[in-house]
């Protein structure tokens, strides 16, 4: 039964991502090219809902330039992150690293993984299993807000959290 | 695939100059960094055996002329000036009427169809001040489809017998095409000639590539892209355009891949629990070996063309800088010192500089340095230059520029390495990463 509402959420996620293009969650799975995952709707005040998740905790944290190290409130996010994860054991995610563009791009790759790296080992550290997380790196090649100033910079300088459904692979 | 038959002698490998002794000044341009006076050439239009040569030959002399005077090294005296018109080959030269216009070098050609959809063009080059050919006639022939590379031929048979160097026009590009709006950009891999034209798209654009890379030969390119879902190496075959994945054991991220000199070996990154170090692997997939092991970044290597060194970027020192190793691993040198820090640093066909990206008080550039780190010069500025690639002749340096703010993009530009000539170069779409590859056989 619960299989059935994920499945129609996902269903309804895709209708949404593909009318929705100035969406906020430009890091989605169509533009990344991720295939299934990526937006699930439901109501961020329902603590179950994919979009609780997202918008209620936040699937996302921030870094400071050429940096991976975890804020404060990066590792608060990601403490509640974990939480979720471990009460709704029927999402896996892939955690997507990001850099802005000020950088070269090979550059920009390796750190975009050590980004997505150090919240993998966050969320482990916090009682994840680690067959339900995996990671990849954009770069600088998937930039969500697309000024070329500090204001967008420090947006994009990101890692992102991005549910699947399924429980995870071994 | 065009094939080109030399039909006269070739004795240009090196070819020494024709000189005569009331000559001072004998036709020559000596690159080097000091300022150059474009050098004037004429190039009157190839005479022509019949109507649908006559074509041909207009359109291959404009492609000549674009490859010499794109070089900065060359200024063309307009037709509108010649004193002569030539009407035929073999006529004697009227020296005097192109020494009256200055000109001090001067291509007569002629084109004519052959059998079988091909053409055969012959030309001779003059060196007008002291009244003698500079070097033997030659004929090329080939497709009429390939009409352009005959240009580029005779171009890089001008060029080299007047600079002493190899030329570099008969060459191409393999290059990332983009297009849509920053924050959902399509790329796709595509290869063009090395002036822009004949673009052909590789990869269609449902998975994000990056990088591409030309195998010393120019049959392969190695790539990265996002197909599986995560950054991979690919190894594409130009020829049939069909690629594999290159077997790096495992499903770890890798990338920035490049070709050892003799083609059979790739050195790249690879990424793993967050940590991205530099190996090495047969093209095969076989002999898989870690070169770096640190916790640092370490990436974008770049063989010597001697395949006794690696040159690459680590952050081992708290910022990026380039180092330099033994091909087999082992301790590595820093050679960059200057303020700011260095990326991509690739080593030159001539192996006596490295090219790379600087980032220095919110400014990209693209500089070369000798081996050694030492003479670092800058050629370019501005808000994004990054990945440089050299001409085969080593001699041209082409790069990424990007543009600035929401409506930013990048564009290919080239440069030659005094900093002089910088130039853009047509794509039809925006376009990033190039590669230039080997002069083509």
């Amino acid at each position: 039964m619960k299989h059935l509402t994920i499945a129609a959420m996902l269903i309804g996620a895709l209708a949404l991502s593909a009318c929705d293009r100035n969406s906020r969650f430009g890091d989605d799975a169509a533009t990344a090219g991720m295939g299934a995952g990526g937006i699930v709707p439901g109501s961020p005040s329902d603590p179950t809902s994919p979009a609780y998740f997202q918008q209620t905790i936040g699937d996302r944290v921030l870094f400071a330039v050429d940096q991976s190290t975890l804020s404060a409130e990066a590792q608060d996010v990601l403490a509640k992150q974990a939480a979720w994860l471990m009460e709704n054991p029927e999402y896996s995610a892939i955690v997507e690293g990001h850099a802005d563009e000020q950088g070269t791009r090979e550059y920009n790759l390796a750190l975009g993984a050590r980004r997505a790296s150090a919240v993998q080992s966050y969320l482990i550290d916090r009682g994840v299993a680690p067959n339900r997380l995996r990671t990849v790196s954009y770069g600088k090649e998937r930039p969500l807000a697309i000024c070329s100033d500090e204001s967008c910079y420090s947006q994009n300088r990101r890692a992102v959290t991005v549910l699947t459904a399924g429980a995870g692979t071994s | 695939m065009m094939k080109l038959i030399r039909i006269l002698t070739m004795a240009l490998a090196m070819f020494g100059l024709v000189q005569t002794a009331s000559h001072a000044q004998p036709l020559r341009i000596v690159i080097d960094e000091g300022v150059i006076e474009p050098l004037p050439i004429a190039l009157p239009t190839f005479v022509a055996a019949g109507g649908e040569a006559a074509q041909y030959a207009a359109e291959i002399t404009r492609v000549i002329a674009a490859d010499l005077t794109g070089t900065g090294l060359f200024r063309e005296i307009p037709a509108s000036a010649h004193i002569s018109s030539v009407t035929s080959f073999d006529a004697p030269v009227a020296y005097a009427d192109w020494k009256a216009i200055n000109a001090q070098a001067l291509v007569i050609g002629a084109v004519e169809m052959a059998g079988g959809g091909n053409l055969v063009i012959k030309f001779r080059l003059f060196d007008v001040f002291s009244g003698a050919a500079l070097g033997e006639g030659l004929q090329f022939s080939g497709t009429v489809a390939g009409w352009r590379r005959i240009a580029h031929k005779v171009a890089d048979v001008v060029y080299s017998r007047i600079t002493g160097e190899g030329g570099y026009f008969d060459s191409r590009v393999v290059f990332v095409s983009e297009e849509g709006p920053k924050n959902a950009r399509q790329k796709r891999l595509a290869i063009m000639d090395y002036d822009g034209a004949n673009v052909q798209f590789l990869t269609d654009s449902s998975a994000l590539v990056l990088a591409p890379r030309f195998s010393p030969s120019g049959d392969r390119v190695l790539y990265t892209s996002y197909e599986s879902g995560r950054p991979q190496i690919y190894v594409l075959d130009v020829a049939s355009v069909s690629r594999v994945a290159l077997n790096t054991s495992g499903g770890n991220m890798t990338f920035a891949p490049r070709f050892s000199p003799d083609g059979q070996s790739v050195v790249f990154s690879l990424e793993q629990g967050g940590n991205t170090d530099v190996y090495t692997v047969g093209l095969d997939g076989s002999g898989m070996r870690r070169l770096t092991d640190a916790p640092s970044i370490e990436t974008a290597p770049s063989f010597s063309p001697d395949g006794s060194r690696i040159v690459f970027e680590s952050d081992r020192s708290g910022t990026q800088q380039l180092y330099v190793m033994p091909a087999s691993g082992g301790e590595a040198t820093r050679i960059s010192f200057g303020p700011g820090r260095y990326g991509t640093p690739v080593w030159s066909p001539r192996g006596d500089l490295i090219a790379f990206t600087k980032q220095n008080a919110g400014r990209f550039h693209i500089g070369v340095m000798r081996t050694d780190g030492s003479e670092e010069r800058l050629l370019t500025a501005s808000f994004l230059d990054e990945g440089p690639t050299w001409s085969p002749n080593g001699r041209v340096i082409m790069f990424t520029r990007e543009s600035q703010g929401e409506a930013g993009a990048p564009a290919l530009y080239s440069v030659d390495i005094s900093g002089r000539n910088l130039r853009r170069v047509a794509t039809p779409s925006a376009a990033s990463d190039p590669a230039w590859g080997p002069l083509q056989n």
